[in-house]
């Protein structure tokens, strides 16, 4: 089958499992679940651009996408001007501490000759440059958490447009990219899929625990919204007006009193529909952009370098390919599309959560839409995060729902039945690593596969 | 003074020490089935951390129903007869992976990186098996007696003022460790098939030619790999408490010590367990009370001199792996380079 045809018959599967979802739950939750299919796919094509463009075993996108939603917080947040005040002196001495301890680090390790010298020196200048930093950053982090600790004790953000933290996320990310690159690109590859691991749940302890920062795991709520309040939305009179006319049938003939709380009960529904419609363009808009541009770098002669660069590393190196560099700029590249992604999704949520950060769901689950979609390929990277995510977000409904109709003649109480539906909820995962092996097994370039124009 | 010294010393046995041993205990026994995996089937074994809680899960039932039958052991922990239950579990479920998936790949030569994101496949069906089984929650299986050493005896008994004291399950985890290794080395040195598996992974193509049967040593490097699981899970959950989640956390770790010791070095899993369990404790321990006993009246320090706060003991593995990486890139104990 042509490629154009699966992806043709793929997408057409998905919006009619979406439809389904929204005739047989409700359509807020279809738009819901379509919502974080576009975020998922907007990970996912990041992802592809390291793993299907040139083969980079990256495991840590957990990482970006806390750091995109970090990012979201940063920017969004009204400043603690109280806390800037207590702390931020001493936070930036810190800083200036940290840049020249790493300096002495520096000069050491240039300056004083190989072997004992060399090492005891960086030693020393490493210890020092600790207590030094130390001396200037507990103060002051003690004195930031202390401003109000049960509703802020953090230094706040920028107070910008939360918006704008879609590409200050994919820039914090694309930043973190590189300096963790300088480290982990010069390792093998499996060994660099390890470090990344190792790094992604470093940065989430260190989000988790450094309360001065993003308030750690006492959370960030009620972030800014791109979008209207359903609450105003259901004051205001055009919204209003709206409704009446898109529902003029059902509201037809109804009596004063039944027309008015049938009005509101539509208002109130309409609203939330209405907000995650607003969404969903947002999300989409980004999406397409993203995609327009990964296809057009796809399509270039350094997407065939890209390629040329996975299929043979050492060829690629022979024929003059800096294959470090360019390792570099697919991982800065593709980390700062899933930091995109991560503040994206901290903005629809309208909370920044560290604990809600997992392995399992931020960086294997993205992996699994990358590797069922068709690594390489852009379009089947969207396709896999939009089939991934339907199903793992629909797995434990359906779970649910096979378990009643099983157990339908069990008494209510019956204490298999209870076990069984408490297990309903843990099948996801099950069903996430059965669709990876089959997907991987029997059809091993996805469900649109990579195509390779000569 | 001298005094002080002994209680120091006592005190940093009590909080850094013992408990370093029992975790790298636990952390060699897995490192030690991540670089059989590693040096003989070549992959990095991604599922290694769900294999274990799936071992775990399988000698937590055991003991409960050794519970419910009214039949234990006295002081020791009832888990050490449902060990058995929960090793045949986990061999059953790495042959049961074996065959179904990683055959598969194996047979027809993919690349490393294929099998290992096939073992991500395999950590999610474990992850919900496990799940769906016991349910995500902390699970207690722990009984018998909680000390050896009680904290409170020690100190009426040497009339020092700090006390140490040593839990049951750590001393377990020394003992069964040290036997399964000493059992490990046995068979890797000593016998035709432990050869095998060493020529094998020494190199493949020699080992198939003086004709290692290539199917026995991968079933018996899964055995192995998979026992040494069940039981370091299983040791580590009678020690801290069971929670499917921290079996996925303990990966790093393990993974840290394998390729620090030398990837197919299990001497170096075993040295890198070590090693990443007393940096992780000691970095993490606030040494406030000891410096209190060590230094004279005047020196005493303000803070609680922690170098890290508890909450990066992760990362710490991690440094480690970095730098070992970065300065011998073979590991400290000369393993291969895939």
């Amino acid at each position: 089958m042509r490629a154009n045809a699966r992806a043709v018959i793929g997408f057409s599967v998905v919006a009619a499992a979406l439809l389904a979802v929204g005739m047989g739950q409700s359509w807020s939750v279809s738009l819901a679940v379509f919502n974080l299919c576009l975020i998922s796919a907007v990970m996912a094509l990041g992802v592809n651009i390291q793993w299907g463009y040139a083969g980079l075993f990256n495991v840590g996108t957990m990482a970006f996408a806390a750091l995109g939603g970090l990012a979201a917080v940063l920017v969004s947040q009204p400043p603690v001007h109280d806390a800037m005040a207590a702390g931020g002196a001493g936070l930036l001495a810190a800083v200036a501490m940290t840049c020249l301890a790493a300096g002495s680090v520096w000069l050491a390790c240039r300056l004083l000759p190989r072997g004992r010298p060399r090492a005891l020196g960086i030693a020393a200048a490493a210890v020092a440059g600790y207590f030094a930093v130390a001396a200037f950053f507990d103060p002051a982090v003690e004195a930031i958490e202390a401003v109000d600790p049960s509703t802020s004790g953090y230094l706040g953000g920028l107070g910008l447009p939360i918006m704008l933290s879609w590409a200050a996320g994919g820039l914090l990310a694309a930043g973190a990219a590189w300096a963790i690159g300088r480290v982990a690109l010069g390792l093998r590859a499996d060994y660099f899929a390890i470090a990344t691991l190792g790094i992604s749940e470093i940065v989430i302890a260190v989000l988790k625990n450094e309360d001065w920062l993003a308030r750690g795991v006492k959370n960030v709520t009620g972030l800014d919204r791109p979008v209207p309040y359903e609450i105003d939305l259901q004051q205001a009179g055009w919204f209003l007006e709206l409704v009446r006319v898109l529902n003029s049938d059902a509201l037809a003939g109804l009596a004063e009193a039944e027309y008015a709380a049938a009005l509101r009960e539509l208002t109130v529904e309409a609203s939330g529909i209405f907000v995650k419609l607003c969404y969903a363009g947002l999300f989409l808009a980004v999406l397409l952009i993203v995609l327009a541009l990964s296809e057009r770098a796809l399509r270039s002669p350094w997407g065939r370098m890209m390629r040329a660069v996975r299929d043979n590393e050492t060829a690629a190196e022979a024929l003059g390919k800096d294959v470090y560099r360019r390792h570099m700029q697919v991982f800065v590249l593709g980390s700062a599309v899933v930091g995109v992604a991560g503040a994206m999704l901290v903005t629809l949520d309208g909370q920044f959560t560290p604990n809600s950060y997992n392995p399992l769901r931020f960086t294997f689950l993205i992996w699994v839409m990358v590797i069922v979609g068709g690594s390489g390929n852009n379009l089947g990277a969207v396709l896999g995060g939009f089939i991934v995510w339907l199903s793992w977000i629909e797995a434990e409904p359906l779970a649910l729902w096979a378990v009643d109709a099983l157990t339908a003649a069990m008494a209510e109480g019956d204490p298999i039945r209870v076990r069984l539906v408490e297990a309903a909820a843990h099948v996801r995962p099950i069903l996430m690593g059965t669709i990876l092996l089959l997907v991987m097994r029997f059809s091993p370039r996805g469900v649109i596969p990579e195509t390779v124009g000569r | 003074m001298d005094i002080d010294i002994v209680n120091a010393a006592v005190l940093l046995a009590n909080f850094v020490v013992v408990p370093a041993i029992a975790y790298g205990s636990q952390l060699a026994l897995g490192a030690l089935g991540i670089t059989l995996v590693y040096g003989i089937l070549r992959f990095a074994n991604f599922s290694h951390g769900d294999l274990m809680a799936f071992g775990t899960m399988a000698a937590i039932l055991g003991t409960w129903q050794l519970q419910a039958w009214g039949i234990g052991l006295g002081l020791l922990p009832t888990a050490l007869l449902a060990l058995p239950v929960g090793i045949a579990a986990a061999v059953a479920a790495a042959l049961a992976a074996d065959r179904t998936v990683f055959r598969f790949y194996r047979v027809r030569r993919s690349a490393p990186m294929v099998l290992s994101i096939a073992s991500v496949g395999v950590m999610f069906v474990l992850n919900g098996v496990v799940r769906v089984i016991v349910g995500p929650d902390d699970r207690s299986f722990s009984d018998g007696a909680r000390y050896l050493i009680n904290a409170r005896e020690f100190k009426s008994v040497t009339g020092l003022s700090e006390g140490l004291s040593v839990r049951t399950s750590q001393v377990l985890t020394l003992a069964l460790a040290v036997a399964a290794v000493a059992a490990l080395f046995w068979f890797l040195q000593r016998t035709r098939a432990g050869k095998a598996m060493r020529a094998y992974s020494d190199n493949e193509d020699l080992a198939l030619l003086s004709g290692v049967e290539p199917d026995r040593v991968v079933l018996l490097t899964w055995a192995i790999a998979a026992s040494l699981a069940a039981i370091a899970g299983t040791l580590y959950g009678l020690d801290k408490s069971f929670q499917p989640f921290t079996y996925l956390q303990l990966l790093l770790p393990m993974f840290a010590a394998a390729i620090v010791g030398g990837i197919g070095q299990p001497m170096g899993a075993i040295a890198g367990g070590f090693l990443v369990a007393f940096s992780e404790i000691a970095l993490t321990y606030p040494y406030k009370k000891f410096l209190r006993y060590v230094l004279p009246e005047d020196m005493q320090p303000d803070g609680l001199v922690q170098l890290l706060s508890t909450d990066y003991k992760l990362s710490v593995s991690f440094a480690i792996l970095v730098v070992v990486l970065l300065w011998r890139p073979t590991g400290l104990f000369r393993g291969r380079v895939l």
